[in-house]
């Protein structure tokens, strides 16, 4: 089976989705002729022509909106925000018509439309390339919320949404695009090409949204995770030695929350972690969600590890940053809760 | 052009492209330039509907001689214009430098201004004390012209433990309230409102200060720029509002942004605003309209659109490579020539410059960022030596820090 990087995967997605589906346009900000900063809509343009892939003025209301208004006419963009830390000139755009638009036309009017853009840190880049938006969109209803954590899942999750009938916002951790970054910064990184999650098939595939997957089976704690979160857990519970389930959530919403109901029935401990900040985070979501459907199952408090609540810093990346030493701590002090 | 096809046949999508692309022969021909000295220069309080072609010119002063010619001429002395080549030498230094420091992993990242230097060192010039201006990521020639230290510049770059900004900002992104400057945000356009903004608070409070709106041909897309326009143009704000065409935006071209219009400087005349033109590769004609807007709003004359055009000879960030989206040769084509060769001849007609002392001023200005650059580093850079430190990262969300963010820090152990 071939070898992707997740840069790889997610163009190979869109490449599939394009070639089935003539209703499929993928365009942003540098998205065209370059094939995007991150290099995921390389080649598109020449394949598939300027008018199917292209650049667009620098507005992300704009690119929104414009793909509201096609996917009206029937169309299906797959749109991209160069950075999720400049989704917000958009924000109108997506809560408030995007989410809402079959509702209030009783689907008259549907909004299929994929918004992806890269999030997270760990790539120093300071507050306006680093930020994990996802719970302001979890808190929209209307909308559906992707993490992939890497290149299989990706490729597949982003067919699917752009198969999807609603809107969907897919968020790439740009720290795992070229491989799985466990939060040891110290430590080289496996590339892909030598990680079994990289091995993406060729054609078409989908992976189904709503569906978390359980990534290291364990029986004493389980670790609600996505994106970059789901390595770094992983390394705390090597780090640990605790016997840590670990669940990638993959979907924010639909939530799976039978898998998430049956992992923590099971190990009666639960830690949650995400990179984003802690108030109102999405942890707080889950977290209400585990102890009301748990709750006699659970033994110690359940614990959030995330980002503290201060804009995202630039020279203090890694105290900032969750990483495993934290989420490790969070993990041991479960364990003894 | 738009509309290609005519009469009753299928739509067909206009999708504007540059016409020269890698492995092409760079060609300017379509950059119409006026010669030096031929637009005219009206006087402050003209009505702007009578000046409308002055959005469709390029005011110009430094002639193929290196003269000064024509009505604009003639705003700096000869120490103004010697200062002016040190400051734009100083800026390039100061690049030089940095890019370096950036490919050393001394910092994360780092922007220039190579070709661009005359824009935001000229304009400073026709600024007054307490005036601000609302910068982008490329206007450090601000600083360098108006005097603000290059070691801490340099301090913020490298996030070290004298950093002003205490690490919390992206290398480059630059605040200093004293010195004009206002905190550069990442996220693009929304300076340009903030600028009227302060602009109609100055008004309010009848104040003598202006204002000075920064903004990327590319970024004038955002909806921050139409809302800037509008608001200058409603309550005729002290401000000047500058559009830095450097005709690329990262690997954008400048037609993707401007569209069907013919100039950027054009997006103003339907606000009814002054909006001029002006090669932003001649410092003295960057003066020379920076000065008449200035005055234009000290005068209570109302706001100004001035489009500097320019080049961007360098990468768009130390994160990018033109090579794969622009022709390598581009920026030699570039007819506008380069700002500090411009006004380096124009000294040498003059009498006040010679080559001998273009180097020596060269070797100087080095010294003196070489110097700055050692005593940065011994505060330390990104990866080694003196850092801000954690607790600085729960500082300053909020004037006094709430109790969950006083529990974080605990738990964080500092
Ligand atoms: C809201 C927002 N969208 C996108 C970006 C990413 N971005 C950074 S610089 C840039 C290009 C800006 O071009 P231009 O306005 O022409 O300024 P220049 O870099 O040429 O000085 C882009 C798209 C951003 N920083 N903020
Ligand atoms: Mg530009």
């Amino acid at each position: 089976m071939p070898r992707m990087t997740m840069i790889e995967a997610i163009r190979s997605a869109m490449d599939v989705s394009m070639e089935r589906d003539d209703d499929v346009v993928v365009f942003g900000e540098d998205v065209g002729y370059f094939g995007g900063v991150f290099r995921c809509t390389a080649g598109l343009q020449q394949k598939y022509g300027k008018t199917r892939c292209f650049d667009t003025p620098i507005s992300e209301l704009g690119i929104v909106g414009a793909a509201i208004g096609m996917a009206a006419y029937g169309l299906r963009p797959c749109i991209e925000i160069q950075f999720a830390d400049y989704v917000y000139p958009a924000f109108d755009q997506i809560a408030s018509e995007a989410a809402r638009i079959r509702y209030r036309s009783n689907g008259q009017f549907t909004c299929p439309i994929v918004i992806r853009m890269p999030t997270g840190g760990g790539i120093f880049g300071g507050q306006t390339h680093s930020q994990s938006p996802e719970a302001l969109f979890t808190h929209v209803s209307g909308l559906k919320v992707v993490v992939p954590s890497n290149p299989v899942d990706a490729k597949g999750l982003l067919i699917a949404a752009i198969e999807d009938p609603d809107p969907v916002i897919f968020l790439e951790p740009k720290r795992l695009y070229n491989g799985p970054f466990d939060g040891h910064h110290d430590k080289p990184v496996t590339p892909w090409s030598k990680h079994a999650l990289g091995e993406v098939p060729e054609g078409h595939f989908t992976v189904p949204l709503g569906k978390a997957e359980v990534r290291r089976a364990g029986a004493e704690l389980t670790v609600l995770a996505y994106g970059t979160m789901t390595y770094v857990s992983e390394a705390a519970a090597a780090d640990t030695g605790i016997d840590a389930e670990i669940i990638d959530l993959k979907t924010l919403l639909p939530l799976d929350l039978e898998t998430i109901v049956a992992s923590v029935s099971k190990t009666g401990r639960c830690v949650i972690v995400h990179e984003a900040t802690l108030t109102s985070g999405f942890g707080a979501e889950l977290a209400a969600l585990v102890q009301k459907h748990c709750f006699y199952h659970l033994e110690a408090p359940i614990t959030r590890v995330t980002g503290w609540d201060t804009p995202y810093p630039h020279a203090q990346e890694w105290d900032y940053f969750p990483g495993p030493a934290r989420v490790g701590r969070a993990m041991i002090e479960t364990m003894e809760g | 052009m738009a509309g290609s096809s005519t009469g009753n046949g299928p739509l067909q999508l206009h999708v504007p492209e540059p016409s020269v692309r890698p492995g092409d022969q760079p060609d300017f021909s379509s950059v119409k330039i006026p010669q030096a000295g031929t637009v005219e220069r009206p006087p402050v309080d003209v009505d702007p509907r009578d000046i409308r072609d002055l959005a469709f010119s390029i005011i110009r002063v430094l002639n193929r001689k290196g003269e000064a010619v024509g009505p604009w001429a003639g705003s700096l002395t000869d120490e103004e214009l010697r200062d002016g080549l040190r400051d734009m030498m100083t800026l390039r230094a100061f690049d030089a430098r940095m890019q370096t420091a950036q490919r050393q992993g001394k910092t994360s990242f780092y922007m220039q201004h190579m070709g661009e230097e005359a824009v935001s060192c000229a304009f400073r010039k026709a600024m007054e004390p307490g005036d601000m201006n609302f910068p982008t990521y490329r206007q450090a020639g601000l600083l360098i012209a108006g005097g603000y230290p290059m070691v801490d510049m340099m301090n913020q770059i490298y996030s070290n433990e004298a950093d002003p900004l205490k690490g919390r900002q992206l290398p480059i992104m630059y605040s200093s309230k004293e010195h004009g400057f206002f905190s550069i945000s990442g996220n693009l356009g929304t300076q340009f409102i903030q600028a009227v903004g302060w602009a109609m608070a100055s008004a309010i409070k009848r104040d003598t200060r202006i204002a000075a709106g920064w903004i990327g041909d590319g970024s004038t897309a955002e909806s921050d720029f139409h809302a800037a326009l509008v608001f200058a143009s409603t309550y005729q704000a002290p401000v000047v509002l500058n559009i830095v065409n450097n005709q690329w935006a990262i690997s954008t071209f400048q037609g993707i942004a401007r569209g069907g219009s013919g100039t950027f400087a054009a997006r103003g005349l339907g606000f009814g605003l002054p909006s001029l033109r002006v090669d932003g590769n001649d410092y003295l004609a960057v003066h020379a309209v920076a000065k008449w807007a200035v005055e234009r709003a000290r005068r209570n004359l109302g706001p100004t659109l001035v489009e500097y055009v320019t080049y961007r000879v360098g990468a768009h960030s130390t994160s990018d490579d033109p090579s794969a989206y622009r022709a390598k040769t581009e920026s030699d084509a570039w007819p506008l020539g380069d700002p500090v060769i411009r006004l380096k001849n124009h000294l040498i007609v003059k009498g006040l410059w010679s080559d001998e002392r273009h180097k020596q001023a060269e070797a100087e200005v080095m010294d003196s960022v070489i110097a700055a650059q050692k005593e940065a580093e011994s505060h330390g850079t990104l990866h080694s030596g003196g850092k801000p430190s954690t607790r600085d990262m729960f500082e300053g969300v909020y004037e006094t820090m709430p109790p969950h963010l006083r529990r974080q820090r605990q738990e964080a152990g500092v």
